[in-house]
């Protein structure tokens, strides 16, 4: 059994567990939204104070924050106690296009070329993970939602709104990946 | 007490996401490139079964634990900052091949670099706030 579920997990074993979580969510009276919590932090550091968006009683949002420490042992179970430490299995095309751009062949679960401690603290390192998490901070909060927000919770309840912003997604995914890489790894 | 079975389902969230390899920038290289089934199989299962899961809650009127009625609300109608919003959202996605429940599973996970993405994400959130208003919505 432990060895069964060392494995990586397949994509529909994967997917029944992510809306299982949304479910167990709504069953407890919640829902699925991980980036309201960097709007929690945001106001138990004190942002309230100046910033009306981040003026409101944090402490209704307790709950999310305790899901957000068990996401972080989470994490760290599944690498000590769950896991093969197998490189990831990429799709063959995927391999080479990264190669053109000086990504090595994995060998890891995240690609040190950009996540090794060395690497996050050269200038170029670090601007890209500084970068990406503050695109990624804005935008949530800007289109109301992350993927659990919108294209797991919105989507399941046919949103209007979470549609428009999984195209953005997509959108804006695709042109980092096709127009914007090519100028920064080569 | 109350909130031990929230730390359970984000331990079984922080679980998947790694086991499903959904915290991996080489997945979201993958997704974004069209050249693998992996991601899009896992969001569309959640989603494909979560239409379902809805449909029935609404149909049946489903209860919470509380005895409460499972509501689902509206969001805001707009279309720019879904859209804008959302470009800026993919973007980064795409560029630290994590959205945010999956950074700090990436930190569980032990890759520590991940704490430089997650103290920039509440950044952008913070600027966000400040400029909420200034922009179109």
């Amino acid at each position: 059994m432990l060895e069964f579920i060392s494995q990586p997990w397949p994509w529909w074993i994967s997917g029944i567990i992510i809306v299982s979580i949304m479910f167990t969510l709504l069953f407890f009276g919640k829902s699925f939204g991980f980036s309201s919590n960097l709007r929690t932090i945001c106001t138990i550091a004190g942002a309230g104070k100046k910033v009306k968006f981040f003026d409101f009683d944090w402490k209704t949002q307790t709950w999310n924050l305790v899901f957000l420490v068990g996401a972080i042992l989470g994490g760290f179970i599944a690498r000590e106690f769950l896991s093969t430490d197998e490189p990831i299995k990429l799709a063959e095309s995927t391999l080479q296009d990264l190669k053109a751009m000086g990504f090595e062949k994995p060998t890891s679960t995240q690609p040190l070329e950009l996540f090794s401690l060395e690497n996050a603290f050269s200038l170029k390192g670090f601007l890209v993970l500084a970068i990406g998490g503050l695109l990624v901070g804005f935008g949530s909060r800007y289109a109301g939602g992350c993927t659990s927000g919108h294209a797991i919770s919105g989507l399941s309840d046919l949103q209007v709104p979470s549609l428009m912003a999984v195209i953005g997604f997509f959108i804006g995914g695709l042109i980092m990946t096709f127009l914007i890489f090519p100028l920064i790894f080569n | 007490m109350k909130f031990l079975k929230f730390l359970f389902v984000g331990i079984v969230f922080g679980i998947v996401m790694t086991k499903s390899e959904a915290l991996s920038w080489y997945r979201i290289q993958e997704m974004f490139r069209f050249q693998s089934f992996h991601m899009y199989g896992i969001i569309g299962t959640a989603v494909v079964s979560g239409v379902i899961g809805v449909a029935l809650i609404k149909k049946f009127k489903l209860r919470d634990i509380s005895g409460a009625p499972i509501l689902f609300f509206p969001k805001e109608k707009s279309i720019l900052r879904y859209l804008i919003g959302g470009t800026i959202f993919g973007l980064g996605w795409a560029l630290s091949g994590a959205c945010p429940g999956p950074m700090v599973v990436n930190l569980g996970y032990g890759f520590i670099s991940f704490t430089i993405v997650i103290l920039f994400a509440l950044i952008g959130t913070f600027l966000y706030g400040v400029i909420k208003d200034k922009i179109p919505h």
